[in-house]
């Protein structure tokens, strides 16, 4: 069983990933939003493919109002 | 034709369609790529009527209030039949909200029953807003078994005995209460009549029918004014069919086209242009010889649907193009902001007309639609039948004031005859919004003399309501603003909000500062959030009780270089 932050770096690692971002640059409690430049719509592409890489099913419900790393992961997190 | 002449209530004509329409389909829910269910006309009927009869038990008569806060899905549409059966008022309220300002909402509209889901529920029951608000009854929806409700009841278990008694309504009528705004300042809460949906009902199917055998993909929120016509009213007084889909990730939107033979859907600009981005890289992908070929069908289609669409010709010229939108698609809805002409143009010259128009919530959903006699992609149409518009004091090019008279105007704002009477003047409602009317009837717009921005989403937010996340930040005064209401501009897209500050005596604009607005700004959603600073040496001009002057202060601001007095955050 993944620890809270090691979900929380597999997120930001794919999200780096996933915006070809350079490795490093995003921290746990950036925006997302704002960081990425990113609108909602985007934002559920990237939580795709969250879903995919931890094999699990996020509800919509579960991340609105989200806009941080960390929270995100925590809603992950809560659903391993 | 549609013909709802004889009906005196959106809930009387609804009663009449489930007895029409009884054994169609008239909805179909997915959570991914799993069908939840199907329902007919008739299932319909059996699973809104012992809900009804409960509430009527429960003591909820004529022009009582109830709130729906759920995600687009059956138990939605299922609720509000109920309340209508029940001669009950409809409060739609936004699900994205955050739950303080669903409780302001409830409590301003005096709502007495709420109907929601689980997930809302477990945020709203422990904020601290609850106590305020004079809801009696919750219902929820979709609760785990032996989880703890807080004082709410579950929905599915809500029911007596018997069945309920329609309750009539008149015209005029209060049908619902839906908020354009106001979940931080001043509420507009827009009183609509059951007249203003049935007028609008048969406006808008003149020119996009319903029948059965219709599938209409219900993507924007129920609770806005466009999906709860297209969404709901329109396609259910016709015996169509609404697909709900559970999960709006892109994947399982795409997949519904095809699977489920989307006839129509709406969405906002942003969306749509997703939708056109995600095209445009398919077909750059093409191989050089393919690209050819396709770049010519295309050319074709366009020359053979220049005077009108041809959905027969299109769909055999660009095969695979619509079949990937399920090969039935008539016409996608645009709506909620505005949409960029070459967009519109793109999915046109691909044989998929989109029905770009302009409303407010307040002239009940649309005033102009693209009638498509010809497709214009350079305006958003002509007005509907029914719909009287008028361009105030017109500038030297035509541009003024929007102004709309018509049945599909709301009667008003709730407890607010003021603000009434500012927006509905000589019974015309003044939109805010400037445009022009070409010589064939289109109305082309071209900004806004509101103070208020409309983002790609189609969210309206006005600065009063989030300026109170700003209330006691360490400067002498702060105001936020749209940026073209200070500086106007010809356009309806990119528009941004700002927040205007004027320091204490020789307070520098530090750091420190900035980081503290970037904080409180973060705490509001992504789409509310301010993109700059303008700083003003001045005193804020006031009312003799001390309320900021807005327009007066936009005057000063307005002095300043518009192009470099904002400041990044």
């Amino acid at each position: 069983m993944r620890t809270l932050e090691q979900t929380t770096q597999e997120v930001l690692d794919l999200a780096t990933k996933h915006f070809q971002l350079p490795v490093g640059s995003l921290a746990p409690e950036d925006d997302f939003f704002r960081k990425l430049g990113i609108d909602s719509l985007q934002t559920l592409e990237m939580l795709s493919r969250l879903e995919n890489h931890f094999g699990i099913e996020l509800p919509d419900y579960e991340v609105q109002g989200v806009s941080d790393f960390k929270t995100l992961a925590e809603r992950i997190q809560s659903r391993l | 034709m549609l013909d709802l002449s004889k009906y005196q209530s959106i809930g009387a004509a609804l009663k009449d369609a489930l007895d029409r329409f009884a054994g169609e389909v008239c909805l179909i829910e997915a959570d991914r790529d799993r069908e939840k269910e199907r329902l007919t006309y008739r299932d319909f009927q059996q699973r809104a009527h012992p809900v009804a009869k409960a509430l009527q038990d429960a003591g909820f008569a004529a022009g009582h209030r109830a709130s729906i806060i759920m995600t687009n899905q059956s138990k939605w549409l299922i609720s509000a039949y109920a309340v209508f059966f029940a001669g009950g008022v409809l409060v739609p309220l936004d699900y994205k909200l955050t739950p303080d300002e669903q409780w302001q909402l409830l409590d301003h509209s005096e709502a007495t029953v709420l109907i929601t889901e689980y997930p809302i529920w477990r945020q709203l029951s422990v904020s601290t807003c609850r106590a305020s608000a004079g809801v009696q009854t919750v219902l929820v929806t979709e609760a785990p078994p032996n989880v703890e409700l807080a004082g709410a009841k579950r929905l599915e278990e809500f029911r007596t005995q018997g069945e309920p008694v329609f309750v009539q309504r008149k015209r005029s009528d209060t049908a619902c209460i839906v908020y354009s705004s106001g979940t931080g300042g001043r509420p507009k809460a827009c009183m609509m009549t059951h007249e203003n949906y049935l007028e609008q009902c048969v406006a808008l199917t003149s020119l996009y029918p319903f029948w059965p055998g219709v599938r209409y993909l219900s993507i924007l929120p129920t609770n806005h004014a466009i999906d709860f016509m297209v969404g709901f009213f329109g396609p259910f007084t016709c015996g169509a069919a609404v697909v709900h889909l559970r999960t709006l990730r892109p994947e399982y939107v795409r997949e519904a086209f095809p699977k489920y033979k989307i006839t129509y859907v709406s969405l906002v600009p942003l969306v749509l242009k997703n939708l056109q981005k995600g095209l445009q890289a398919r077909f750059d992908a093409l191989p050089q010889g393919k690209r050819r070929v396709f770049d010519a069908l295309v050319a074709i289609n366009k020359m053979l649907t220049r005077s009108q669409p041809r959905l027969g010709v299109s769909r055999l010229l660009l095969k695979q193009v619509h079949e990937a939108f399920g090969g039935e698609l008539r016409a996608i809805i645009v709506g909620g902001a505005f949409t960029e002409p070459q967009t519109l143009q793109f999915f046109y010259d691909l044989g998929i007309p989109v029905a770009n128009g302009y409303g407010l919530t307040e002239a009940g959903t649309a005033i102009t639609v693209n009638d498509l006699k010809p497709f214009r992609a350079d305006t958003v149409g002509k007005p509907l039948p029914g719909m009287e518009v008028r361009i105030l004091n017109p500038s030297g090019d035509g541009v003024g004031e929007v102004a709309v008279r018509s049945k599909t105007v709301m009667a008003g704002y709730l407890n607010d005859p003021e603000l009434t009477a500012e927006t509905i003047v000589d019974g015309w409602l003044m939109t805010g919004d400037l445009g022009k009317l070409d010589e064939h009837g289109h109305l082309q717009l071209s900004g806004r003399k509101k103070n208020m921005i409309v983002t790609e989403e189609g969210k309206n937010i006005y600065p009063e309501d989030i300026e109170s996340v700003f209330e006691g930040l360490p400067v002498k005064e702060f105001c936020v603003f749209a940026a073209n209401y200070i500086w106007p501009k010809r356009s309806m897209t990119g528009e941004r909000l700002v927040l205007a500050l004027h320091l204490e005596q020789g307070q520098p604009y530090s750091d420190e500062l900035r980081r503290e607005i970037n904080a409180r700004n973060q705490r509001l959603l992504n789409y509310k959030r301010i993109h700059g600073v303008v700083l003003l040496e001045e005193e804020f001009p006031r009312t003799a009780s001390l309320k900021i002057k807005r327009n007066v202060l936009a005057e000063l601001l307005a002095e300043l270089d518009g192009s470099t007095a904002v400041l990044p955050l």
